[in-house]
């Protein structure tokens, strides 16, 4: 790491930490605060993991914002793709995706919760919706952005449909479908913590109810961080994905 | 029987088009913006619809979709892939018809090779120049082999140095592959340089459709002469050749030197555009410079149509009005002419 890199990326987070730590050990926020230093967060966070509290509430996390975001980003990117490319999609599909696609994901909590119940199912369909608008409505945007110029020149050399689809289309609007998929990476998480945090009894989101019925802000702390960093690595994996997929012709 | 033949066809641009375009021809389609041009490509290739019959070789092709036409067909602005290399953009239609071969990939490296694109082929089209994009294209729309090519304007974005170039190597390569090909442009001299024959369009329909010196010696409307430019025509008395592609013709009193194919001429005409004016004397070997006084001086749309009497002739130059003010041209006064050499178009006896 070069020395520039250095100052404008590393050295604001450990002055921020050393400032934290100095902060709690010397007292200086309020008492009722329960500010632990940044050490004690550490030290904490090996704890949990050492004695299973945090797997035990972290794959669950993991697996129920897998579940629900691939689901739900398939099902945008496939509706999406259908309402792009065929009129007869977006007059069925788009006065209802119009209607739905402002209604935050959390505001559908209390109706899952009646329609599904208090089970897995509720976290994973929370994120569901709340990946499925967005990536569909990326996804139309993308392929209606496609000069049709790029379509009528596939059909002049011989193209099906199908094979327009698959090889002009889709490729052409991955810039488009990445942004969508790297904007709901992070928003899974986002929603995951809120769920767990309402309804279930289990993830990082329940972790965090408890430890703030216990007063364990240093719990607390590690459980937004492990936050923090889960968005952080998603939205960083779709990044380097799009690079990888579309950085040679862009 | 015609390579193409379009039947009474109609749509929301075309009125009752009917034309055929011989096995082989290269027909180059002609006319103003908003003409119809493109419009007649696209029927011809299937991708909008119309009424009255399209024909390939006799046959009725009106139901076949775009892809099964097996037409080559190059967009004025290219629609090269962005996502795909200079290779893979060439190999697309034979992908796509699964012809994925051995035959097919040496298909492809001959394309490659013949358009100058072999050390290129593994760019993507984004990092190419204009000239080099234009080549993907033709040899993406050949590599299918093609019964027709279709050519949208091709050469519109580039300088004029590489576009007489690919205007050439398109001519070059459409004769030895004898494929029938339809060239739309509104570019006049792209036009008489490139065509068997020359269809001039306006409003949707077809206004004339001659060989290139019939369209310029004998515009069968006024619609066409005025797009044609009302060249200043010449009537042949005498004719002797001077060298090898060289001639004089004798006009009643005006001595012309013009291109000469060993055909005795009949007539010679040149643009208003074509025909230099100067105050001073122009430099130069004294061939078809002659003196004259303007007679008349017509502005109109930012050029300045002006009337010479030269030798008891009457010739039509036009400078942009810009040029013409600057020049400080006025009515009674006298100019050097000169006709340019390269310009002038002969009609040879037939």
């Amino acid at each position: 790491m070069n020395k520039s890199r250095f100052i404008s990326g590393v050295l604001p987070i450990l002055v921020l930490l050393g400032l934290w730590e100095a902060v709690a050990r010397l007292h200086l926020a309020p008492s009722s605060f329960f500010f632990p230093p940044f050490t004690g967060v550490v030290r904490e966070f090996f704890s949990l993991a050492a004695n299973g509290v945090l797997g035990k509430n972290f794959f669950p996390s993991l697996i129920r914002v897998l579940i629900g975001f691939t689901a739900g980003s398939l099902c945008g990117f496939i509706v999406g793709t259908l309402m792009g490319w065929k009129k007869v999609a977006e007059n069925a599909f788009g006065p209802v995706i119009s209607l739905l696609y402002p209604i935050p994901a959390l505001g559908w909590l209390p109706l899952l919760m009646l329609w599904i119940g208090i089970n897995e199912l509720l976290p994973i369909a929370i994120i569901f919706i709340a990946c499925f608008f967005p990536v569909c409505y990326n996804t139309i945007t993308g392929i209606k952005g496609i000069d049709s110029n790029y379509m009528q020149v596939a059909r002049t050399l011989g193209a099906t449909e199908w094979y327009i689809l698959t090889h002009v289309i889709i490729p052409l609007a991955f810039p488009n479908i990445f942004t969508g998929l790297r904007l709901v990476s992070g928003m899974a998480w986002r929603v995951i913590i809120a769920a767990e945090m309402v309804a279930i009894p289990t993830g990082i989101g329940s972790l965090l109810m408890q430890a703030e019925s216990l007063v364990r802000v240093d719990i607390i702390i590690v459980c937004l961080i492990i936050l923090s960093a889960m968005c952080f690595v998603f939205e960083r994996f779709f990044i380097y994905m799009e690079h990888t997929m579309t950085a040679r012709w862009r | 029987m015609p390579g193409i033949e379009l039947r009474g066809v109609s749509n929301f641009i075309l009125h009752n088009i009917d034309l055929k375009i011989h096995d082989g021809e290269f027909l180059v389609v002609l006319g103003p913006n908003g003409a119809g041009k493109t419009t007649l490509l696209n029927v011809i290739a299937g991708l909008i619809p119309y009424e009255g019959n399209v024909l390939f070789n006799g046959a009725q092709i009106d139901e076949l979709p775009p892809y099964r036409r097996n037409i080559g067909y190059v967009f004025q602005n290219l629609a090269l892939f962005p996502h795909l290399s200079v290779q893979e953009n060439v190999a697309f239609g034979l992908n796509a018809q699964k012809r994925n071969g051995e035959d097919s990939e040496a298909r492809i490296n001959s394309l490659l090779h013949t358009w100058g694109l072999g050390n290129i082929a593994h760019r993507y089209v984004g990092t190419l120049s204009g000239g080099e994009r234009q080549k993907v294209a033709i040899a993406r729309a050949l590599a299918t082999q093609p019964q027709a090519l279709l050519l949208d304007e091709p050469f519109t974005s580039l300088d004029r140095g590489t576009s007489i170039y690919l205007q050439r190597e398109i001519k070059a390569i459409q004769q030895k592959l004898g494929i029938t090909t339809v060239y739309v442009t509104h570019n006049q001299r792209e036009a008489e340089e490139m065509a068997d024959r020359i269809a001039v369009m306006h409003d949707g329909a077809i206004e004339q459709l001659s060989r290139p010196e019939d369209v310029f010696f004998s515009p069968r409307s006024k619609r066409v002469a005025e797009f044609i430019g009302s060249p200043n025509i010449f009537p042949c008395d005498t004719h002797r050749r001077l060298t090898r592609g060289l001639a004089e013709i004798r006009s009643g009193d005006l001595v012309i030197v013009v291109p000469d194919d060993g055909e005795t001429v009949r007539k010679v005409a040149i643009l208003p555009r074509d025909v230099y004016l100067s105050k001073n004397p122009i430099p130069g070997p004294h061939i078809n410079r002659y003196i004259g006084r303007i007679d008349r001086l017509t502005p109109s749309m930012g050029h300045t149509l002006i009337r010479l009497r030269v030798t008891g002739h009457t010739i039509l130059a036009e400078q942009p009005t810009e040029v013409a003010q600057r020049m400080g041209l006025a009515v009674g006064d006298r100019v050097h002419v000169a006709l340019m050499l390269k310009w002038i178009k002969v009609l040879s006896k037939p």
